[in-house]
């Protein structure tokens, strides 16, 4: 059995989400949308799990539309309000840390005219608000900032952030899907428009979502088709899914303060003894602002795609940053913008805990991480050039 | 993703190290694109008598440092040069295109590393010739 660490990635399905699913396959298989019992069956556990995400979240169901997973709400929340308040005008503010769900949306918007601020953030990843209040122009339709970082794990003042849009009647749209389940996301307390969140990120199904658009804020279509979710977003819905996510959701924000601080306890361990067990190591985003789960280190003078390689030899499943772990040239977007060098970003590894992990795992890790690190240092020329130039 | 031979390679890679007075020494690659290689090569009577690799890179980089350096002991330097990435990517079982580029270094380093073994020889030669 292999150790899992990717939890920022995916997670696992609880088995009661499962249990939850499974009769609306074979049994209450019905659309939504029919008339018949069956159909009529149907409908009521779609809109029992919007009551469900609605109650997790601190909305109103009616502000609650499902979707196939966290991207599609982020392309949602960000072209449908840039189509629909385009008379007003034409301009976004995003930042340089979002997920490519964000970023390249973002990017497809300016081929279509519209005018884009990427925010930049400081060393531990973090948007200053300020920033977001000077970059808002009269042009200014959206704000978009991510509530978690899914790579380095910082959390963002997203209520601080809204309160300013808010001021200048601006939008506020936040990608929340790494902290649905991880923290308390309340939208009211926030203070935002729109908030994205997806199922397989704490223990639902994937290939569903959410979008929760506040009651009153216009937004266009961005799939067309049948009447669903109140004539805004078509297509029959993925019953099953939505059972799951309702469940999910449930289960994650149950005991939000307890889970939060049992996987913070294991995380503070593992940075701790990652710092002090392996010399040029350090850490990537805040020290404290940030995901109870998420471990992000860079090791310096080894490459992160031969780390996660050999780690997975060793039976511990994580994931980098590394320009050759993505496929191309460049390392993490998100750890050039934290002012990494290139050559410090290829060496970031991503540990991310979650519900299924032990403290055991922890101590397999610390044990096994410092030696695979030396063996690759001692093939590193880049460590040898480093020793050799300490010793002059 | 990767072949069982790069796999192999890369968890038990042959030849790491230096050689202390290698008769060539080649480093290619910087750690701006993800990869550095450094070659040590022990040349004599033209012939590939040893040699040694250091490398900073990913998976595929490793293994083919690993393979290159297999490949060219006991050849000779005219032999060695002819070696391309296509032809260690393929004793490796082949590699994934988005990584050809990092077996590019593996023929990169050996090159460097004889074209200074090849310096070193000539300058030898002068200084003979100046006594
Ligand atoms: C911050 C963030 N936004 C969006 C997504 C995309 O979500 P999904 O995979 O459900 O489309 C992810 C998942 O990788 C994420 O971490
Ligand atoms: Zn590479």
């Amino acid at each position: 059995m292999s150790i899992y660490l990717d939890n920022a990635a995916t997670t696992a399905t609880k088995p009661e989400v499962l249990e939850a699913m499974l009769p609306y396959f074979t049994q209450v298989y019905g659309n939504p949308s029919s008339i018949h019992r069956t159909g009529r069956d149907a409908r009521r556990a779609v809109e029992r799990a919007r009551e469900q995400v609605a109650a997790a979240l601190n909305a109103d169901k009616g502000e609650i539309y499902f979707t196939a997973g966290g991207s599609e709400s982020d392309n949602w929340a960000i072209k449908g309000t840039a189509f629909a308040h385009r008379a007003k005008g034409n301009h976004i503010i995003t930042t340089q840390i979002e997920h490519h769900a964000v970023l390249h949306t973002c990017q497809w918007l300016e081929r279509q005219g519209f005018e884009v601020t990427y925010l930049p953030v400081d060393a531990d990843g973090l948007v200053d608000p300020a920033d977001v209040e000077r970059a808002i122009t009269d042009k200014t339709i959206l704000v978009s900032v991510m509530m978690a970082n899914n790579e380095i794990g910082t959390i963002e003042p997203i209520a601080e952030i809204a309160r300013i849009a808010r001021a200048h009647g601006v939008l506020m749209h936040t990608d929340a899907v790494q902290a649905v389940g991880a923290v308390e996301v309340d939208v009211r307390a926030l203070g935002v428009d729109m908030l994205s969140l997806s199922g397989h990120k704490f223990y639902g199904p994937k290939g569903v979502g959410a979008l929760y658009v506040r009651r009153g804020v216009k937004l266009d279509t961005y799939m067309h088709g049948g009447a669903q979710e109140r004539g805004r977003r078509a297509g029959t819905e993925y019953l099953p899914g939505i059972v799951g996510l309702g469940k999910a959701i449930e289960l994650a924000t149950a005991d939000i303060a307890g889970h939060a601080a049992r996987l913070t306890a294991m995380r503070d361990r593992l940075i701790d003894g990652i710092l002090k067990e392996i010399p040029y190591a350090r850490l990537n985003g805040h020290r404290t602002r940030r995901l109870p789960g998420n471990v992000n280190v860079s090791i310096e003078y080894i490459e992160g795609e031969a780390l996660l390689l050999r780690l997975d030899l060793a039976g511990i499943e994580g994931s980098s940053g590394s320009a050759c772990t993505s496929g191309s040239l460049d390392p993490s977007h998100v750890l050039l913008a934290i002012g990494l060098p290139h050559e410090i970003a290829h060496g970031s590894l991503r540990l991310t805990l979650g519900d299924y992990n032990t403290e055991a795992d922890v101590d397999a890790t610390l044990a096994a991480l410092p030696e695979i690190v030396r063996t690759l240092r001692d093939m590193s020329p880049m460590y040898q050039d480093m020793l050799e130039g300490a010793l002059k | 993703m990767y072949s069982e031979k790069v796999m192999d390679h890369f968890s038990n890679p042959r030849n790491v190290g230096e050689i202390e007075d290698a008769s060539g020494v080649g480093t290619v690659g910087n750690a701006k694109c993800g990869d550095i290689m450094r070659i040590f090569l022990k040349i004599e009577n033209d012939v590939i008598v040893d040699v040694k690799f250091k490398t900073f890179g990913c998976g595929a980089a490793i293994a083919t440092s690993s393979m290159a350096t297999e490949m060219v002991k006991g050849k000779t330097v005219e032999e060695a040069l002819k070696i391309t990435n296509q032809a260690v990517a393929e004793a490796l079982d082949g590699l994934p295109p988005v990584k050809m580029h990092c077996s590019l270094l593996a023929e990169e380093a050996l090159k460097a590393a004889i074209e200074d073994y090849q310096k070193k020889q000539q300058a030898q030669k002068e200084a003979a010739q100046a006594d």
